[in-house]
């Protein structure tokens, strides 16, 4: 049976933490994912979790002792945002070139400056080349839903690649929302026990991790990698389908909302997917044929099934909540069109930046994203193909 | 699996044939190497001044003063890396270093 609540996504992933019991949790505090280790701590000093909860003095040292603890053995957790993220970001490639499944609580923000504390994604979009499997959660039940399924992603054999799960800051993380949860023994079971072939505490045999790779071997060792992240998109939606069974609750590579007979649509990640579905709803009340995309999987991305999905629509929009200063627009559009650069019929694309360092999202702010994609499609040329949504001119 | 690393690596592997992260289950891997053929200083053990106090051998952070029977014998020139670290070590004057000629 499953359990109704109301929890913050802050709590609702220190829950899935608890219910997991990992080995190792190593975290410093930063706004807004500050709550996840505040939770988890009080678990370990209830008696709650078996957890070695340590206290570090920075985040590069968070991530450090994760990639330890991990290649010790240990399955193992941790939780930023922001700067935090970014004063990672050495160790999140050794993380995942050393193929250490570890799983990271992203709780998305804004990198300074000007110094916010609010919600966007500029701290994992500038992690999307680490080589670490990215997820976002539109809300509290995603975040949660997404965890519980992290380490059978990340530490499957064809994988053994870490994984962030990721919910945007203080919209997702502080607001309390209602919940289902799975009951502890269900997720204990549906997680599993760590089982590393190899670990350095093995006693049985020796074994050096991180060696340095000559040119000889360089290029070899990053194919391997890189075939973990491909071998990711099938692992992902095993593990969902499996997730169906114990939760009623379905999960893709990404979430088609009305979008079968749309002529319009818009492609986006995270919460504002929540804001959009209202827009829909209400554009769909007045007759028009709009819909959605939102990217669940962004690593690895799902390039081919987004091109296929997106193929009869006249035009789209796709949501940057990051910018990407190279003058042509935001991360998300440019993968969202390298997809749709090799299939015959495709929709006409513009890109916006919208809601970045917590800047309000409204239905109305939808909907005019929606008339703009009406208007593309009148004049049938694109025109300004990078715009920011809602700013002051 | 093989003992040695260069057997279960060579230049010629396959991405496939690779351990994940290129991780390495086999210990003492640097005794099939050469590691310290980029050396620009080069010990010189002088062996007379020698009194065997053996102080330079825990003072070598490559473990290239090899010792037999309590006594030193000549440098591991196959992995010393010409740090001098054994000339301060030495209360008698019997190490010097020189400049290698290649």
């Amino acid at each position: 049976m499953s359990i109704r609540e109301r929890l913050s996504g802050n709590e609702a992933v220190a829950i899935a933490m608890r219910q997991i019991n990992p080995d190792v949790m190593p975290a410093f505090p930063i706004t807004p994912s500050t709550e996840i280790p505040q939770y988890f701590s009080s678990f370990v000093a209830n008696g709650l979790v078996d957890t070695e909860f340590v206290t570090v003095e920075s985040e590069h040292s968070a991530m450090s002792a994760a990639i330890g603890a991990e290649a010790a053995g240990a399955r193992t957790l941790t939780a930023t945002s922001s700067c935090g993220l970014a004063l990672m970001w050495e160790e999140l490639y050794v993380a995942a070139s050393n193929r250490l499944p570890i799983a990271l609580a992203l709780v998305n923000r804004a990198l300074s400056g000007p110094i916010n504390i609010n919600a966007d994604h500029s701290d994992s979009m500038g992690a999307r080349d680490s080589g670490w499997i990215q997820i976002y959660s539109e809300n509290n039940q995603e975040a949660y839903d997404n965890f519980v399924q992290a380490y059978r992603i990340a530490e499957h054999a064809d994988v053994r690649l870490p994984i962030m799960i990721c919910q945007d800051g203080f919209i997702t993380s502080h607001a309390v929302e209602n919940i289902n949860l799975l009951e502890d023994d269900i997720v204990k079971n549906f997680v599993g026990e760590y089982e590393p072939e190899n670990y350095l505490l093995n006693n049985k045999t020796s074994m050096a991790v991180g060696p340095y790779a000559t040119p000889a071997f360089y290029m070899e060792a990053k194919r391997a990698q890189s075939q973990g992240m491909n071998n990711a998109k099938q692992v992902i939606l095993d593990v969902a389908k499996e997730f169906k069974t114990i939760s009623g609750r379905e999960y893709g590579l990404f979430e088609e909302y009305k979008l079968d007979d749309a002529e319009t649509a818009i492609v986006i990640l995270s919460s504002a997917a929540g804001t959009a579905k209202d827009a829909i709803d209400k554009l769909r009340s007045e007759g028009k044929k709009v819909g959605l995309l939102k990217i669940r999987v962004f690593r690895p991305f799902p390039a081919e099934e987004i091109a296929q999905a997106l193929k009869n629509c006249k035009a789209i929009a796709v949501m940057d909540r990051s910018e990407g200063f190279n003058s042509q627009g935001g991360p998300v559009c440019a993968e969202v069109k390298s997809g749709l650069y090799n299939i015959d019929e495709k929709p006409l694309v513009v890109n916006y930046v919208y809601g970045l360092g917590g800047r309000d999202v409204k239905v109305e702010s939808i909907e005019e994203v929606y008339a703009a994609l009406d208007k593309i499609v009148a004049d049938k040329t694109v025109g300004e193909g990078y715009r920011y949504l809602s700013i002051r001119e | 699996m093989s003992k040695k690393v260069s057997e279960m690596y060579t230049e010629t592997s396959k991405w496939k044939e690779l351990t994940p992260g290129c991780d390495i289950y086999v210990a003492g891997t640097s005794k099939e190497f050469r590691t310290g053929d980029w050396r620009t200083d080069m010990p010189i053990f002088i062996v007379e001044k020698c009194k065997q106090c053996l102080l330079c051998v825990p003072a070598c952070p490559d473990s290239s003063i090899p010792v037999k029977d309590g006594k030193r014998g000549e440098f591991d020139l196959d992995h010393c890396k010409g740090c001098g670290i054994c000339v301060k070590a030495c209360p008698f004057d019997a190490i010097k270093m020189i400049k290698e000629e290649k």
